[in-house]
């Protein structure tokens, strides 16, 4: 069974060019809708008034954080089963910890590869 | 004098309690045990109130040195010139790299563009020479957080030297607070690592699969 490309992705990060870096790598491995959001209370609304099949987030935002938009997300009914990959700068164990406390499905380290998103997004939609 | 040696006495031990204690003294605290010492001293003085006088009048010496000294430093140089235009030149470089980095990527979706229309070997030498430059444009969020950081700690310095400066203008300035000491979530929030203490994606992987 091959992923369903056709998905809605999210991606949140507050620098546009991120955002930009990660909507044409997705573009690459045939992810084409793409919407994007650039903190976590926008996501929020976004993925609440909306069917997203996957989150990919940025953690250290304004006003809601990446870990506030997961914890959001895993408390919210409909919202609780997306998955959700973390794609930080913040590469302390303790922020691992507490991502994956909070139900986080994957966590990628800033600056990363095409590779490990493919890789990791292949992981999280259940092919890895 | 037995009642002004134990008077002394006392003074001292309050001066060396205060030493010992934060916030420091400050001078007002110092003005008033300097008085009080001050009017102990009746009649001839003895050795020992000659002794005491001596450490006041180096104590004294000590403070108006400190404060020369911090005159000398021009604060107002660092707070309203140095540390700002610093600060300016550092949002520059941001606002530089990431219109540098946004020129980048324009061509570079163009390629990509381009390449939608070819076939074979050509489209793959293409798509992944797009790929690695769409990587390598990272770099610009690493270093717009690296560079926050750096903000963030010369505008901290420059709210400590104005407290300097308020403390020995104003004695009932407000202690300074100590603003690293974070908690919860914020203390999470530190940005990009060193490379030399940072955990590489392998590392997180490992970590990760421990949970499972």
């Amino acid at each position: 069974m091959s992923i369903d490309k056709s998905m809605n992705v999210l991606i949140v990060d507050d620098y546009k060019t991120m955002l930009r870096i990660i909507r044409n790598l997705l573009k690459q491995i045939d992810f084409n809708n793409v919407d994007e959001a650039s903190d976590g209370s926008e996501a929020l609304a976004k993925l609440r008034a909306g069917q997203y099949g996957l989150v990919i987030s940025d953690w250290n935002m304004q006003p809601m954080t990446g870990l506030q938009l997961l914890q959001e997300v895993r408390a919210d009914g409909r919202l609780k089963e997306t998955p959700f990959i973390m794609i930080t700068a913040e590469s302390k164990a303790e922020n691992v910890v507490a991502a994956k406390q909070a139900g986080v499905s994957n966590y990628i380290v800033k600056p990363f590869n095409a590779e490990t998103l493919k890789e990791k997004i292949e992981k999280v939609l259940g092919h890895g | 004098m037995d009642n002004a040696a134990s008077t002394a006495r006392a003074m001292s031990e309050r001066l060396a309690q205060h030493l010992s204690a934060a916030p420091p003294v400050s001078r007002e605290e110092i003005e008033t045990v300097v008085r009080a010492v001050f009017a102990t001293l009746h009649g001839d003085l003895s050795s020992r109130d000659t002794e005491l006088l001596a450490e006041v009048e180096e104590l004294g010496r000590t403070i108006a040195a400190a404060k020369a000294e911090i005159a000398a430093l021009r604060v107002d140089d660092i707070t309203v010139s140095q540390i700002p235009s610093a600060t300016d030149e550092l949002d520059a470089i941001v606002s530089h790299t990431a219109a540098a980095t946004n020129a980048i990527l324009e061509s570079c979706e163009a390629l990509d563009t381009l390449g939608a229309s070819m076939k074979g070997k050509q489209a793959d030498i293409l798509a992944e020479a797009t790929t690695r430059i769409y990587e390598a444009c990272s770099f610009q969020d690493i270093t717009g957080q690296r560079i926050g950081k750096v903000v963030g700690t010369l505008q901290a310095i420059e709210a400590k030297v104005a407290h300097i400066v308020e403390a020995f203008g104003d004695p009932s300035a407000a202690p300074l607070h100590n603003a690293a000491s974070t908690h919860g979530e914020a203390a999470l929030l530190n940005g990009p690592q060193l490379p030399m203490t940072a955990m590489d994606q392998s590392e997180i992987d490992r970590l990760l699969a421990s949970f499972e």
